[in-house]
């Protein structure tokens, strides 16, 4: 599948956005992050802007962007849909949080940021199921992938809730967290990668049920239906060399390893050290996402390239 | 509605026969013809005149090798929408703009409500959608629905436009829900298939395998040769017969 930047880059921020959103809510009335109004109005306003840029950027790879609004339509069936409903039903409580720190008033910012971090699971739990949901594609349709996007979105948001706490110098909790799910994130993965790279289980399609001709035996294409390109060979026909794949999951896996480190180191120290490596680690973790997510959609294939390659 | 409506008595749809389909294109080229002015026009064309031309065409003629030497055979293969009858095309769409009609379950993407996010042709297992990047919005086969039900035109002619161009009428249309239909009689008698049953979709267009080649006679008659008296010209009977000695 076709890694347009525009998707990649809007699953990478705003899951990062949410899983923010989702930590700052839950941890703050448990008093595991730092109190203080202020530092709630800053880490919102991060989780706020990663998830606006993400959504943003998802419109652009719109044919229309301007008739968006029409996707809010069609929740009961569509998972596209439920995402955009769940999108925009969080602003509603993340704005009640931000006016509940804003003045202060713990009685409306505790249950607002409750609320909040629910939709925003919810959101992330609904991008995995629009990938996990599509048959046709059997690296996404996997039931890994929901789950993954869970882990990421939780691991980048915790990551980047432990710089901000550093600053204020309360970080241990959201450090602990970037830890645990750094290592989640590198396990769930190894265990994806050695999954989709195993032989594919029978019933898998293949040219032969594809066509049907698998009757008359081993079937293999002859003449191309078209000598240029379409729409759907560079949508669905993207492939990636096997070396560069190898390449890139060692930095993605590097890039969530890296993070958990850093946070390790950071965790005896404090002041403006362990700010700074704690940064680091978000960014790292920032980066190693971009990369997988990159990938999981370059090393995704789609049943119609059977009809054109005898592979998918 | 993206919800898929329940399932009609009656099922438009096509069904191809592989065994006499010669892979002309005339399916391919008369349905993009027709569909430019139809129902879901206009369909684009990028640098028509050039090396790189591209566009959107709802039917793609492949041709196939299967099976080895002398079993092996050439088959030429027209894909477009199979029209489901449980496609997960209709169910993802997050507007409502791809939908199945209820009365005769034709799939057809509605050009005003449809945002271009792609989500419907990720879906569709077999490729029957193609996106129009100059208008932003999906398009794909509509079963010529524009045709088989148009008043406008002599009846005889409301028939898909890929039908009626078919050299050698390897492609039928007709109503696969009613069993005593020409269509339903002919995938009974010809063992239509569907494909890529595994993904469940429930294609409602057959495939009619190519028949089986008959089996070689072990007894070939011998070569029938002309007798002397048969050749006229009297230079050639006489070298017949002094070749012959
Ligand atoms: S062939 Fe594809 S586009 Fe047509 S109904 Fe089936 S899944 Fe949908
Ligand atoms: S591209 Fe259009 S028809 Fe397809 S899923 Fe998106 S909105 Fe629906
Ligand atoms: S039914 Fe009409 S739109 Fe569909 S492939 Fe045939 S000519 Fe094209």
């Amino acid at each position: 599948m076709n890694p347009a930047p525009s998707i990649v880059f809007f699953t990478t921020a705003s899951g990062a956005g949410y899983g923010l959103l989702f930590w700052l809510g839950l941890l703050r009335p448990l008093r595991m992050a730092p109190h203080a109004p202020e530092f709630g109005l800053l880490a919102l306003a991060v989780a706020l802007v990663l998830i606006v840029a993400g959504l943003a950027s998802s419109l652009l790879h719109l044919g229309r962007p301007e008739r968006a609004w029409r996707a809010l339509s069609q929740w009961r069936s569509s998972w596209l849909s439920r995402e955009g409903v769940a999108a925009i039903a969080t602003f509603v409580p993340a704005g009640l949080f931000g006016l509940g720190l804003l003045t202060g008033w713990d009685g409306l910012a505790v249950p607002a940021g409750l609320l909040a971090a629910l939709g925003a699971a919810a959101t992330v739990w609904c991008t995995g199921m629009i990938y996990a949901s599509l048959k046709p594609i059997r690296q996404w349709h996997h039931p890994l992938v929901a789950p993954g996007y869970m882990v990421f979105a939780g691991f980048s948001g915790a990551a980047l809730l432990a710089a901000l706490g550093a600053l204020a110098g309360r970080a241990t909790v959201p450090a602990l967290l970037a830890i645990g799910l750094g290592l989640a994130a590198l396990v769930l993965k190894r265990r994806y990668w050695a999954a989709i790279d195993a032989k594919p289980p029978r019933g898998t399609p293949t040219i032969e049920s594809a066509t049907g001709l698998g009757r008359i035996g081993r079937t293999r294409p002859l003449d191309p239906p078209h000598t240029e390109q379409n729409w759907l060979l560079r949508e669905m026909g993207f492939r990636i060399a096997r070396k560069h794949r190898d390449r890139l999951r060692g930095l993605a896996l590097g890039g969530f390893g890296g993070a958990a480190l850093l946070a390790l180191l950071a965790l005896p120290l404090g002041g403006p050290l362990a700010a700074l490596l704690l940064a680091a680690g978000a960014l790292l973790a920032l980066g190693g996402l971009l990369v997988e997510r990159w990938l999981m959609f370059a090393e995704a294939t789609h049943t119609v390239t059977l009809f054109y390659t005898g592979e998918a | 509605m993206t919800e898929l409506p329940p399932p009609s008595a009656k099922k438009l749809g096509l069904v191809i026969d592989l065994d006499t389909c010669v892979g002309c294109q005339a399916c391919a080229t008369n349905c993009k013809e027709w569909n430019a002015g139809g129902h879901a026009a206009p369909l684009p064309d990028f640098q028509p005149y050039s090396a790189g031309a591209e566009g959107v065409w709802f039917n793609r003629v492949h041709s196939y090798e299967a099976g080895e030497g002398e079993a092996g055979r050439t088959v030429h293969f027209p894909r477009s929408c199979l029209h489901c009858e449980t496609p997960d095309c209709v169910t993802v769409c997050p507007t409502g703009a791809s939908y199945k009609r209820a009365e005769d379950g034709i799939v057809l993407v509605n050009a005003e409500a449809c945002i271009g996010c792609g989500l419907c042709a990720w879906a569709c297992a077999y490729g029957a959608r193609e996106l129009d990047e100059d208008a932003g919005v999906m398009k794909k086969c509509t079963l010529c629905v524009d045709r088989i039900t148009n008043e406008t035109i002599p009846a005889p002619q409301r028939q898909p436009a890929c039908v009626i161009a078919c050299p050698v009428s390897a492609r039928h249309f007709g109503d696969l829900g009613d069993p005593e239909s020409d269509v339903s009689k002919l995938v009974a008698a010809r063992g239509g298939y569907d494909l890529m049953p595994e993904m469940g979709y429930r294609p409602v267009n057959k495939y009619l395998p190519p028949r089986e080649r008959p089996a070689p006679n072990p007894n070939p008659p011998a070569e029938a040769q002309p007798s002397a008296a048969e050749i006229r010209n009297p230079l050639l009977r006489w070298l017949d017969r002094a070749l012959s000695r």
